[in-house]
């Protein structure tokens, strides 16, 4: 008879068993509200304060939608960049042994671990008339430096392991099964990969395309400084939000800063909903 | 070729293996370890007397203690944060579970230059608690608590992420036959928890670390920028460049790419362990 009530209380009641659920979840919420929340609805309610007219004339400005163009195009041009190369650092470093490929593996970290300013410096330094780079792309006629190819270096090399670790685990994870089953039909390699290794990596690689861009579409210290940041040529839409902040004009630079929020939240729900599909993929694929 | 279906899985005819591996170490290298050696190449330029000049520059110096402060305050609040939530979340049941984990994860999608704008909006002079703070003669944006608080913010979901997924793979098993023997929470947490997450709790600090250290958007809104006084290592280097001082800056920013080198060799050695 005692031992029903416990079989039946137990389950429910285990859950509260532990100790520290008031005091860890009460300093989760103080220091999300402190340092995440209301930071962010300060940024907020001064878009309220702004109102819509004066929202809409702050970024309807040539200036700043020349920033927003440029900004979405460099974005989009690493992303792509980095859909190739990212898928391809993937697959080597998942499908093939050789020598020097953990060392590829770590390297793959760099660009997370590196200060920002540190790797703008060195990509500006690299691809100027004096560096190693520069001289060689000039030759061949092509200016990375202050343009806006530079702009999208700077993305591709600070946002490239989010493609890469996203679909790294997916293919560690797929059933060869799958694979040997379309090779022993008699399919070519390069069917394989579109029919059966394509599909099931797709969601994985889309959620980390998703995130690369987002990451671009805020990327700040590595581009200030290889854009040479000329207004309406290679002025992104966070340095112009910089840019008003030191001329006092709040309003302007919170209204900039507004768009850059709407654009990574709208990212963050499309990335999310990605993985909930590539989880889901995965779990039936294995 | 076809002989052996286990051997090799599509695309593996040797000649494309090798193409697709010389073609990733190639870009590679060009892309991402060619502007880390750049960085050495161009400190050491003129030599080691130079480059030692440069680093015990006072500004220098000013800068790397500077930034060590900021992270010797961040980092354990980060821990604290990341294990609180981690036992929130990964321990109990409660509604909103889902909702909390989105939160902790913002920072990691919103630019560090929005970080620094939000926190200048509601500290600054012009900032909702602007007037309150300049009543009490305390200031926070231009100073080191908003270097410290816009870090904080920046580096919010490092450890959590980490400690998460671990806490709740690992279940209440363990903790729930602690509580049957009569441990306290305290005595739970040291002897029983901890040292399953260790790994991943280590792991996650030095990638908090690395975060804080290199941190420069956000800083650079709220810092100011002033010479000497709030000057972080990062913000250093971009005003040696900005001076056109190539030399110090390379420098300066190859103290922080060493930092960067050690992160990933601890977070290399770290990553086989951590799982366990």
């Amino acid at each position: 008879m005692t031992a029903a009530t416990t079989n039946t209380g137990a389950p429910i009641r285990a859950k509260r068993v532990l100790p520290g659920f008031t005091l860890s979840l009460g300093t989760t919420l103080l220091y999300l509200t402190f340092i995440v929340l209301i930071p962010v609805i300060a940024l907020i309610l001064k878009g309220a304060e702004i109102g819509p007219e004066g929202f809409w004339r702050i970024i309807s400005s040539p200036r700043a939608v020349a920033a927003f163009q440029i900004t979405l195009t460099a974005a989009l041009i690493a992303t792509i960049f980095n859909a190739i190369y990212g898928l391809l650092m993937a697959w080597v470093l998942v499908r093939y042994e050789f020598r020097g490929k953990r060392l590829l593996d770590a390297l793959m970290d760099v660009p997370f671990a590196l200060p920002t300013a540190v790797a703008g410096l060195a990509l500006t330094a690299l691809f100027s008339a004096n560096g190693w780079f520069g001289p060689v792309l000039d030759a061949m006629g092509i200016q990375v430096v202050y343009t806006i190819w530079g702009i999208a270096l700077a993305m591709a090399f600070t946002s490239v392991p989010f493609v890469v670790r996203t679909v790294q685990p997916v293919l560690e994870d797929m059933d060869p099964a799958l694979e040997q089953a379309a090779l022993t039909l008699g399919a070519r390699p390069w069917a394989i990969f579109t029919r059966v290794v394509f599909p099931a990596i797709l969601p994985a690689w889309l959620a980390g395309c998703t995130t690369a861009f987002a990451r671009s579409l805020g990327e700040f210290g590595a581009i200030v400084f290889i854009a040479g940041n000329l207004p309406f040529r290679t002025e992104i839409a966070a340095l112009l939000a910089y840019i008003r902040l030191e001329e006092f004009d709040y309003n302007g630079a919170a209204a900039i800063a507004l768009v850059l929020l709407g654009f990574a939240l709208v990212l963050l729900v499309v990335s999310n909903l990605l993985q909930v599909w590539a989880s889901r993929h995965r779990e039936a694929s294995r | 070729m076809s002989a052996a279906p286990h051997a090799h899985l599509p695309g593996q005819s040797r000649r494309g293996e090798r193409i697709l591996i010389g073609l990733a170490v190639g870009l590679t290298l060009l892309f991402i370890a060619a502007p880390m050696l750049f960085i050495f190449a161009r400190a050491f330029a003129q030599g080691w007397q130079v480059y030692a000049a440069n680093i015990l520059h006072p500004a220098t110096l000013h800068a790397i203690w500077l930034t060590t402060i900021t992270a010797i305050i961040v980092v354990p609040l980060n821990v604290g944060f990341g294990i609180a939530a981690a036992w929130a979340v990964a321990k109990h049941r409660f509604p909103g579970r889902g909702i909390l984990v989105t939160i902790i994860e913002i920072p990691f999608s919103i630019s560090p230059i929005i970080a620094g704008i939000c926190y200048l909006l509601l500290y600054g002079r012009q900032g909702i608690l602007g007037p309150w703070l300049q009543a009490n003669d305390l200031q926070v944006v231009f100073a080191l608590p908003g270097i410290v608080l816009v870090t904080m913010f920046v580096t919010a979901p490092f450890v959590a992420r980490e400690v998460l997924p671990l806490m709740q793979a690992q279940g209440t098993e363990q903790e729930q036959a602690a509580v049957t023997l009569g441990a306290n929470g305290w005595q739970i947490f040291t002897r029983v928890t901890l040292p399953n997450i260790k790994w991943a709790l280590l792991y996650g600090a030095v990638l908090c670390t690395a975060r804080a250290v290199g941190e420069f958007g956000g800083v650079s809104v709220v810092s100011g920028n002033i010479r000497g006084q709030t000057n972080t290592l990062p913000l250093h280097v971009e005003l040696l460049f900005n001076d056109l001082n190539a030399v110090g800056a390379f420098a300066a920013a190859s103290t922080l790419t060493l930092i960067a080198v050690v992160a990933l060799i601890i977070k290399a050695a770290l990553e086989g362990r951590k799982q366990a």
